[in-house]
């Protein structure tokens, strides 16, 4: 791994391997996302995403191989790693009892913003998701839609470099999960790398490329576009479903 | 019904956890209590006066000093002597022989013992007390190996310092208390909230089952296990720390049973009420736990409470049952003396399958 | 077989169904398509007798919901959201505890649920909760269709599924329908929709239609194109301004772009060009499911 290739990718992941007593989880997963990339990570059920995802973001331990996130080394740079990235999973959300400023207020001093830049990110999501109805709300009383934006806008409040997400668009409807992505592209042309997994299989084709993990490898990796040449398929789905099923 | 409560024992039996609480508690708990008391019962200083000097006292005399448990520190001449004896501090006993012990029991087949302890520590003096009521027992039965039906040597037990014995931690009822109240209260609210968390309780309501089949199933099994964890702590308590158990041991169980159905009816209405297990937990033990140890008498005198809180330990459940034990194990008192706890009990126990029956909804809201 | 009239239910201030009408025949296999909050569980408790509607009637198999619950409740299967199973038991354990509460045993409805579990039948010593996401919905499926009920009722039985299993499951769904059985499912997946005979497209409470999904799209007024080009985030918002812009959505790789009158595709395609936008496509397109559910969901949105 050379000075070279950390400085312009986002995540370098070589050799990593994770084993839960003899399951193994991962096995020798190497791939790299480079900065401002969108890049779908798919994969069955226990195929061994959210594994993987959990070693990326820090909260665990591979059993060997190398990770670098924006340039970190995951063994021995941790926090700086957990400074860097934005994480939001379908089930992780917002405080539904606590207010949008007060759910930002709190976030924003999780990752040590100053007051008057809370200030600044809260009237500025208000306005970029059109919250402005809700502004004495609960989160709760948010629909399911706003919800999500609100909960990725909170996920990046910090402005990492990288932001991991895990399945956000689940069960959310077809418009919402429209303005979602257009949202994710915005970030990603801002310059910011996008790591994202989904059960949408259309959703495979927004992303620049896409791994496929089979059994806890990587099958597949590529451009959407390339992948459906290279497997003869029409869709994203046959490509996933002929790989998955062997 | 079958298919529950076998259902039921596999998941009871799968989650360590509560195998745990069900078992390992209860034996550590005793076996805490019962060690730290244990050590405290060894080379007693005692005093004696004997009144008579024959043949049966001096018998009576030495089987108690060669016991591990008791030292002769004083051999008392004459009344006078024993405000002395007390006031120096160091015995713990005083043992009185009447007058004309011998003659007494040969002719009456009666005589009077009389044990004066040191109760400004209430558990040792309790221990003390039944430790010394064995060895009597004991003399009795070598003097007379023909058991009699009322007993012959009659010990007069007097309190000095804490005449009745008021903050008297007798463990045993304690921790029965609580352990039954912990079992079927907590684990029963617990895994019908657990249901309900996992949506399995929604098929459940689905499907043709009745409720009163769906409480019942629940319940049975933790009957059955808290009744063998009760059974476990007085076998434990019994043998290896020699308890007293004075009274009717049927009497007993049958009042645990009564208690264990009064806690699981508590479980249940618990459980109508929360909707997750963490909240089935923290009301279990806020509401039934905290209470039933500090506001029954267990370990806080409730003549000291403020009086608003005698008020409400009235309403707490476990007080009736540790009256009750304490009475049956430790006074050996039959139900004659207990009924009227027993119908307090019995009214809870009526009140809360009630309001769990009505409260327990065939639908989701 | 199910009639379902003028259904209101509300929590609190939430209205999760606002009058919801519509009758479903018999053998036939049953979609409701929306979000999440559109109110799909919340009818099919109501469906099933766990709630009690606040306005209108529903029956299941002429049965009332509300008054004749417990003679339903013999008869339908239910499958709730969240693969309601027992973690703690194993696979073969489970299907014998809820056969017995159906006063049946695994043996007696063996043939019926043979082809979905054969599948999981090699790891029926394994605890449920051991299982993957597909192998759970296939055990509880299999539970749910232990007491040979007549009519099934699946909530939401693929979510979090991947789509592998998700394909597997539809197939088994039709072959279940091959022999009689009545199968009420709900989807947030637009693209299950035309695996069914019939759906109902539900957003906020209300239906937004009730049709064969042919039917649905053949109603779909506006002309569809594709188009694609290499900055996707940028071309939805010039498409967006375009005059004859109804909407623009991302959609897989390409942007669906509506309009209410035909355009002259080449020409769109030079104005796109000139803009700046680089290997430019535009074709044109069918409808589906997806574009017909957001085209009404955008109208009731509008007239709202």
């Amino acid at each position: 791994m050379t000075n070279n290739q950390t400085n312009t990718k986002a995540v370098v992941v070589k050799d990593l391997v994770k084993k839960f007593g003899d399951f193994v989880a991962n096995d020798h997963l190497s791939f790299a996302v480079d900065k401002g990339e969108i890049f779908g990570f798919l994969g069955a059920n226990g195929a061994g995403k959210t594994t993987a995802i959990k070693i990326l973001c820090g909260l665990s331990h591979p059993t060997s191989g190398d990770v670098k996130i924006a340039g970190y080394d995951i063994y021995k740079q941790r926090d700086l790693i957990k400074k860097n990235i934005g994480y939001m999973s379908q089930k992780f959300s917002l405080y539904d009892d606590l207010s949008i400023a007060e759910n930002i207020r709190f976030y924003g001093g999780i990752y040590g913003l100053s007051r008057k830049k809370i200030k600044e990110k809260t009237e500025e999501y208000i306005e970029k998701l059109g919250l402005q109805a809700y502004t004495k709300s609960m989160v709760k009383e948010l629909p399911l839609g706003f919800k999500q934006k609100l909960a990725f806008s909170v996920a990046i409040v910090h402005d990492p470099p990288i932001v991991f997400l895990d399945e956000p668009t689940g069960g959310v409807d077809p418009i919402t999960r429209r303005q979602f992505w257009e949202l994710i592209y915005k970030e990603a042309a801002n310059g910011k790398t996008i790591f994202v997994t989904t059960h949408y299989m259309d959703e495979a084709e927004y992303c620049d490329r896409v791994s496929i993990m089979v059994d806890g490898r990587i099958e597949a990796l590529d451009e959407p576009k390339k992948l459906k040449e290279t497997y003869g398929a029409q869709s994203m789905e046959e490509v996933f479903i002929q790989l998955a099923r062997g | 019904m079958r298919i529950f409560i076998i259902k039921e024992f596999l998941q009871i039996f799968r989650d360590k956890r509560s195998l745990i609480i069900l078992f390992g508690i209860p034996i550590v708990q005793v076996l805490l209590f019962g060690f730290a008391l244990k050590n405290e019962i060894q080379d007693i200083p005692i005093a004696i006066l004997d009144k008579s000097k024959d043949v049966y006292s001096q018998q009576l005399i030495n089987k108690i000093i060669s016991s591990d448990y008791f030292v002769l520190e004083e051999d008392l001449q004459e009344e006078k002597a024993i405000e002395e004896a007390f006031r120096k501090g160091k015995i713990k006993q005083l043992i009185i022989i009447e007058n004309d012990f011998s003659e007494k029991l040969e002719k009456k087949n009666r005589a009077v013992v009389q044990l004066i302890l040191d109760a400004s520590n209430p558990n040792t003096a309790s221990m003390i007390n039944s430790y010394t009521s064995a060895i009597l027992r004991d003399f009795e039965h070598e003097i007379n190996p023909i058991p009699t039906r009322v007993p012959m040597v009659i010990p007069e037990t007097q309190m000095r310092y804490n005449p009745e014995l008021r903050s008297v931690f007798m463990f045993v009822p304690g921790v029965i208390t609580i352990i039954l109240m912990l079992v079927s209260a907590m684990m029963t609210s617990i895994s019908i909230a657990r249901e309900k968390e996992l949506g399995t309780m929604e098929v459940l309501l689905v499907s043709p089952v009745k409720p009163i089949q769906i409480i019942v199933g629940k319940v049975l099994p933790y009957v059955l296990l808290s009744f063998s964890s009760a059974v476990i702590i007085l076998i434990m308590a019994y043998t290896a720390f020699q308890m007293p158990m004075v009274g009717n041991l049927v009497l007993l169980l049958a009042e645990s049973l009564l208690f264990i159905v009064m806690a699981l009816a508590l479980g249940i209405f618990i459980s109508t009420v929360a909707n997750s297990q963490q909240t089935a937990m923290l009301l279990s033990m806020f509401a039934l736990l905290l209470p039933s140890i500090l506001l029954t008498g267990f370990i806080f005198p409730i003549k000291n409470m403020p009086e608003i809180l005698q008020y409400v330990s009235q309403l707490m459940p476990p007080k009736w049952f540790v009256i009750i034990i304490k009475n049956i194990m430790i006074k050996g008192n039959g139900i004659e003396s207990i009924w009227k706890e027993t119908l307090i009990i019995l009214g809870f126990t009526v009140f809360f399958i009630g309001l769990s029956v009505k409260k327990f909804k065939t639908r989701l809201e | 077989m199910i009639q379902i009239q003028n259904v209101h239910k509300s929590f609190g201030n939430i209205q999760a169904l606002k009058g919801i009408s519509l009758e479903i025949a018999e053998g036939e296999l049953f979609g409701f398509i929306g979000p999440d909050g559109a109110g799909k569980t919340t009818l099919f408790r109501v469906l099933v007798s766990l709630l009690v509607p606040d306005e209108g009637k529903a029956t299941v198999m002429d049965l009332d919901v509300v008054n004749d619950y417990k003679k339903l409740r013999t008869q339908l299967g239910y499958m709730p959201g969240r693969f309601s199973l027992y973690q703690d038991l194993t696979v073969e354990e489970n299907l014998n505890f809820f056969a017995g509460i159906f006063k049946t045993t695994l043996k007696e409805n063996y043939e019926l649920i043979k082809p979905i579990y054969q599948q999981i039948e090699p790891f029926k010593k394994r605890r449920a909760g051991a299982l993957s996401g597909g192998m759970k919905q296939k055990l509880a499926l299999s539970c749910a269709l232990i007491h040979k009920p007549k009519v099934l009722f699946l909530d939401e039985p693929t979510t979090g599924v991947d789509a592998v299993s998700r394909k597997e499951f539809w197939e088994m769904l039709q072959s279940l329908k091959k022999q009689g059985i009545t199968i009420v499912v709900s989807t947030p997946y637009m693209e299950e929709a035309a695996l069914c005979d019939r759906i109902a497209l539900i957003q906020k409470g209300e239906l937004l239609d009730i049709d064969k999904p042919q039917n649905i799209i053949n109603r779909y007024s506006h002309f569809l194109y594709g188009i694609k080009a290499e900055r996707m985030y940028d071309l939805v918002k010039i498409l967006r301004e375009n005059t004859h812009c109804n909407s623009a959505y991302l959609f897989g790789e390409y942007v669906h772009f509506s309009s209410n009158t035909e355009l002259d595709m080449d020409k769109l395609k030079a104005e796109l060009i000139s803009t700046g936008m680089e290997n430019v496509e535009v074709i044109s397109l069918q409808a589906n499911i997806e574009d017909s559910f957001m085209d009404l969901m955008a109208k009731t949105n509008n007239q709202a």
